[in-house]
């Protein structure tokens, strides 16, 4: 097949990610129900729902760890599913567990990760120093991951993921377990990625942080049950908080843990 | 090239962190071949010997001479017929010989301590050994490839059979499970790098590993426990990292089955362990087996590979009689590294 066709029909697009009734089968049971979105490059996409609600498992398929049982999706211009080659090199990914190789130092995990995505030497050595320079992490870059609390653990992980510079980075709940402080200083983190152009999409059952994406989409039984700008939502909904939204919409929930 | 050597360094250095595998993992060996080539024998020494003479005569003092010389067995001197059953009983002998001259012919007759069967066997076999050169029509055994029937020879090969099995497929299988389970073996598949550079940069480590025990267990066997050493030994060498690569995709297809490095323990320690030391032939002979055992042992590649061992090691042949077990074991290899692969390529 010519790479061409699997391009997004209108190549100027600025839209990086694109579904069409993506959906997700185990057994019997519909994890994600043919949901359909897109996102626009350099936003800050807030990917919303409960636990159970289907999120994870979408940014998997998304991120080509999950095959999809049904439906489309392009990743930064590239079927997910005919072209995941090109798809994995313009992606980032942080894993809900803040996943890195607890044996290694800071700076051999973020060395490896560069490696595995191709960076020159030269390019590595730049990119740490920068990292480590934004992170105010350099006189941690010698400890051992295994040894760090997990606030660390959670910056290393976002650098690892965002290393080389992908069009767009996937962070699975990269906030759960960690203290508001450290919350609120990584969205300064992702603020910084999104304005150098990097498209962010996060999922997060935060309904703060829902305030801080440009628009967020709300995941109830494995729908999209409602997407829209944070303020947009609040005047359809009628409601003071992106909270009050969010218990209004998982009101029609059926699912259950 | 340099994303697979950072991933085998990143594995390496893994594996190093934890001082006390790596500890276990080297001296395992060292400590396995030790206990069965020395302490669990089944050579059977000093086997302590009284005799009931009812007449001296040159016939039966040459035969009392036999047994003192014998190195097997403890002469502990001559007694009464009435004492015999009382030495037996305290435990202070294990056998008593009765000697009678009729007119130049000797008959005997041995009374052994059967309370363990097998080695009543043994000691009953032994003392008319050393006093077969007096009897008439002597019976002489020649016992070729462990002339003097050494435990070693039996268990080295059983022992190295084991020990792969154990360090290949229960270290890759729990490793990779490990990093299911941490989640940064999601990280590896959403990256560019190709499956199979991930599974070559898991495995790579623990081959190398295997060969560092395979060069300890060899260095051991051909000095201190003293087997046979001839050129053969670079089929030894041959045939070992056939099993080791084998040992290494068994590991890998485990890892792609479970999810938890319990499970992975489990199933590599009982699927795999139990039937190399019971099935393999390496302690129980697979000839005395039920029919429907013996089948189920073909399909464990340490019995192939201990028979293998065995013709290479201890009877010194060439490379061509072992070639039925050499092609079966190349066969498994290819068969379960295939299985594994192409499973750990889907596992999404």
């Amino acid at each position: 097949m010519n790479k061409a066709e699997t391009k997004i029909n209108n190549p100027d697009s600025d839209i990086v990610i694109s579904t069409k009734d993506l959906t997700k089968c185990f057994g019997s049971f519909t994890a994600v129900d043919h949901i359909s979105f897109e996102v626009k490059k350099g936003e800050i996409f807030g990917f919303l729902g409960a636990n159970g609600a289907g999120k994870t498992t979408a940014i998997r398929m998304l991120c080509g760890l999950s095959k999809p049982s049904d439906g489309e999706a392009w990743v930064a211009g590239y079927n997910v599913e005919t072209d995941p080659e090109q798809v994995k090199t313009r992606i980032g990914y942080m894993s809900q567990s803040f996943s890195l190789y607890e044996a290694l130092t800071v700076s051999q995990n973020i060395e490896l990760f560069a490696t595995i995505y191709g960076m020159t030497p030269q390019a590595i050595k730049q990119g740490i120093a920068q990292i480590f320079q934004a992170l105010d992490m350099e006189k941690e870059k010698n400890t051992v991951v295994k040894s760090m609390p997990i606030g660390w653990k959670q910056k290393v992980a976002f650098a690892a993921a965002t290393i080389h510079n992908p069009e767009i980075v996937f962070l699975d709940e990269p906030t759960g377990g960690v203290d508001p402080v450290t919350r609120r200083k990584f969205w300064e983190q992702i603020y910084r990625v999104s304005s150098e152009g990097m498209t962010v999409f996060v999922t997060t059952h935060y309904l703060d942080e829902a305030e801080y994406c440009n628009r967020v989409s709300i995941m109830v039984d494995g729908k999209i049950a409602a997407l829209d700008t944070p303020a947009g939502l609040k005047k359809e909904y009628d409601c003071q908080t992106m909270d009050e939204v969010f218990r209004k919409i998982a009101l029609t929930a059926k699912r259950t843990d | 090239m340099g994303i697979f050597r950072s991933l085998v360094v990143k594995e390496t250095l893994h594996v190093a962190r934890d001082k006390r595998t790596v500890l276990i993992t080297l001296l395992m060996p060292l400590v396995l071949l030790v206990l069965f080539g020395f302490a669990i024998s089944t050579e059977v020494n000093n086997i302590r010997v009284v005799a009931v003479v009812d007449k001296h005569t040159q016939a039966t003092r040459q035969m009392l001479q036999q047994l003192i010389i014998n190195e097997y067995l403890t002469f502990e001197g001559q007694t009464s017929h009435s004492e015999v059953e009382e030495l037996l009983k305290t435990g202070k002998a294990d056998a008593a010989v009765y000697l009678h001259d009729d007119n130049g012919k000797i008959s005997s007759q041995i009374v052994v301590d059967a309370s363990n069967p097998n080695l009543a066997q043994t000691y009953s076999v032994y003392i008319q050994g050393a006093m077969a050169g007096n009897l008439d029509g002597p019976v002489l055994t020649h016992t070729l490839y462990n002339p003097q029937l050494k435990s070693a020879y039996n268990f080295v090969p059983g022992v190295m059979g084991m020990i792969f099995i154990l360090v290949c497929a229960i270290m890759t299988s729990v490793s990779i499970v490990s990093e299911k389970q941490s989640g940064t073996m999601s990280l590896l598949i959403v990256s560019p790098i190709k499956p199979r550079t991930i599974i070559f940069g898991k495995l790579v480590p623990y081959f190398i590993l295997s060969c560092i025990l395979l060069a300890i267990m060899l260095t051991m066997s051909y000095t201190v426990l003293g087997l046979p050493f001839s050129v053969n030994f670079l089929n030894v060498v041959l045939i070992t990292l056939v099993y080791i690569i084998l040992a290494l995709s068994i590991g890998l297809l485990v890892s792609t089955l479970v999810d938890t490095q319990v499970s992975a323990l489990l199933v590599s320690a009982v699927i795999f362990m139990l039937p190399v030391i019971l099935l393999s032939g390496m302690i129980f002979p697979i000839d005395n087996m039920p029919r429907v055992l013996q089948w189920f042992s073909c399909i464990i590649p340490a019995r192939w590979y201990i028979e293998a061992m065995r013709k290479l090691m201890v009877q010194n042949l060439a490379l061509s009689y072992v070639w039925s077990e050499f092609v079966i074991l190349a066969g498994m290899t290819i068969i379960v590294l295939g299985i594994a692969v192409k499973k750990f390529n889907n596992i999404r």
